[in-house]
């Protein structure tokens, strides 16, 4: 089974790739120019969102390595006891939404220390599989057209990612 | 948003290393976030020219009228607004499908491009569209047929049936997106009653 889904999810770019270029072939169609011409579109992006992302890691990454979020964790603690949500998992879903690379590192914490099958391990995985970077996403993307007036997609985005979230703690208490 | 959310975040976390005494890790991580910034823009610079490209390509044959086709219904229901946007469109259905099959790395480029055509019929240059905010959205809470990155951590980590969060991660993401998708629309349909008033 694994071995399956490995080969299906590394076949998956390859084969995109492959059958565009082959398409273009087809149709007769001059590939490498056109290949050359979306390319050099790409440069302008990356220039467009890269203060974006000094900025964002600057303020993610002190906020992360200043201790602050494990304070935040203890004040909330009682809370969290009240609606029965485990309080092992809570500084993932707290950086799950700002910062892709130290939830990961945060995810494969949690299931070595509780074991990558016990319910708390499976909750981490699920989570990182069911949510997204949400506050690079959106920063990214609106810095990418420098706009900076986003109107409501935080707060949108982060209703998903709390329901996404509180969805998979159910599931993994429903399953085990 | 971010005039807001950055200066919080480094106010928070500036003032408490201080308080904290704890200065030789700020500075350490000062350096180091810039530094990762500067290796993330690099890896992307690579992919998002390459997936720019192969879209470029894409976009000029029939390849791409076929999967608009298939996913017509639901470009049609989530953004109404781009109906004579063939380009945007077209972008946006490639962003997805990269999406659902767990491409990352294809699905952000494919997704700016999409951000940069809708800007361009943008009645409002600094503010974000409704169609951008869908997009977005959808991004921030897309569904994935197989969650690659998680999987090799779970079978790295030894574990005895590493795909198992397959099902539970589709129903998670199923739920976070019809949330998503809900509440974006009740909130264009209640900006647009109080532009009327």
């Amino acid at each position: 089974m694994i071995e399956f889904v490995n080969f299906i999810s590394n076949l998956a770019m390859p084969m995109i790739i492959l059958l565009i270029v082959i398409y273009g072939l087809i149709e007769k169609k001059e590939v490498f120019d056109k290949f050359i011409e979306g390319a050099k579109d790409g440069i302008k992006i990356v220039i467009n969102i890269f203060p974006t992302l000094v900025g964002l890691f600057l303020a993610v990454g002190t906020l992360r390595s200043s201790g602050i979020i494990d304070i935040i964790i203890k004040f909330i603690d009682p809370l969290l006891k009240l609606i029965n949500f485990p309080s092992e998992i809570m500084p993932l879903a707290i950086l799950r939404p700002i910062s892709g690379s130290s939830s990961i590192a945060i995810a494969t914490d949690i299931m070595k220390n509780f074991g990558v099958d016990s319910q708390i391990g499976m909750m981490a995985a699920v989570i990182m599989g069911a949510t997204e970077t949400t506050l690079y996403t959106i920063a990214v993307y609106s810095s990418s057209v420098k706009i900076k007036k986003t109107r409501f997609v935080l707060i949108a985005a982060l209703t998903a990612d709390i329901v996404g979230i509180l969805t998979s703690i159910v599931i993994c208490r429903f399953l085990s | 948003m971010l005039n807001l959310v950055w200066p919080i975040f480094i106010i928070i976390s500036f003032s408490y290393a201080i308080f904290s005494g704890n200065l030789q890790n700020l500075n350490t991580s000062i350096f180091d976030s810039v530094e990762s910034a500067v290796n993330l823009s690099i890896t992307m610079l690579g992919t998002i020219c390459l997936w720019s490209g192969i879209i470029n390509i894409a976009n000029h044959t029939k390849i791409i009228q076929i999967i608009n086709k298939l996913l017509k219904p639901v470009i049609k229901f989530l953004f109404p607004e781009i109906k004579y946007n063939q380009k945007a469109q077209n972008e946006i259905s490639m962003n997805m499908v990269a999406n659902i099959l767990g491409l990352g790395n294809a699905a952000t480029p494919l997704g700016l491009k999409a951000m940069e055509t809708l800007q361009k019929e943008n009645k409002n240059k600094n503010e974000l569209s409704n169609s951008m905010i869908m997009l977005i959205v959808l991004n921030t809470a897309s569904i994935q047929l197989i969650p690659t990155t998680i999987i090799a951590i779970r079978s790295s980590l030894n574990s005895k049936n590493p795909t198992a969060i397959i099902f539970p991660v589709w129903i998670a993401t199923i739920c976070a997106a019809i949330t998503g998708i809900t509440v974006t629309k009740l909130l264009i349909k209640y900006s647009k009653k109080r532009e009327k008033i």
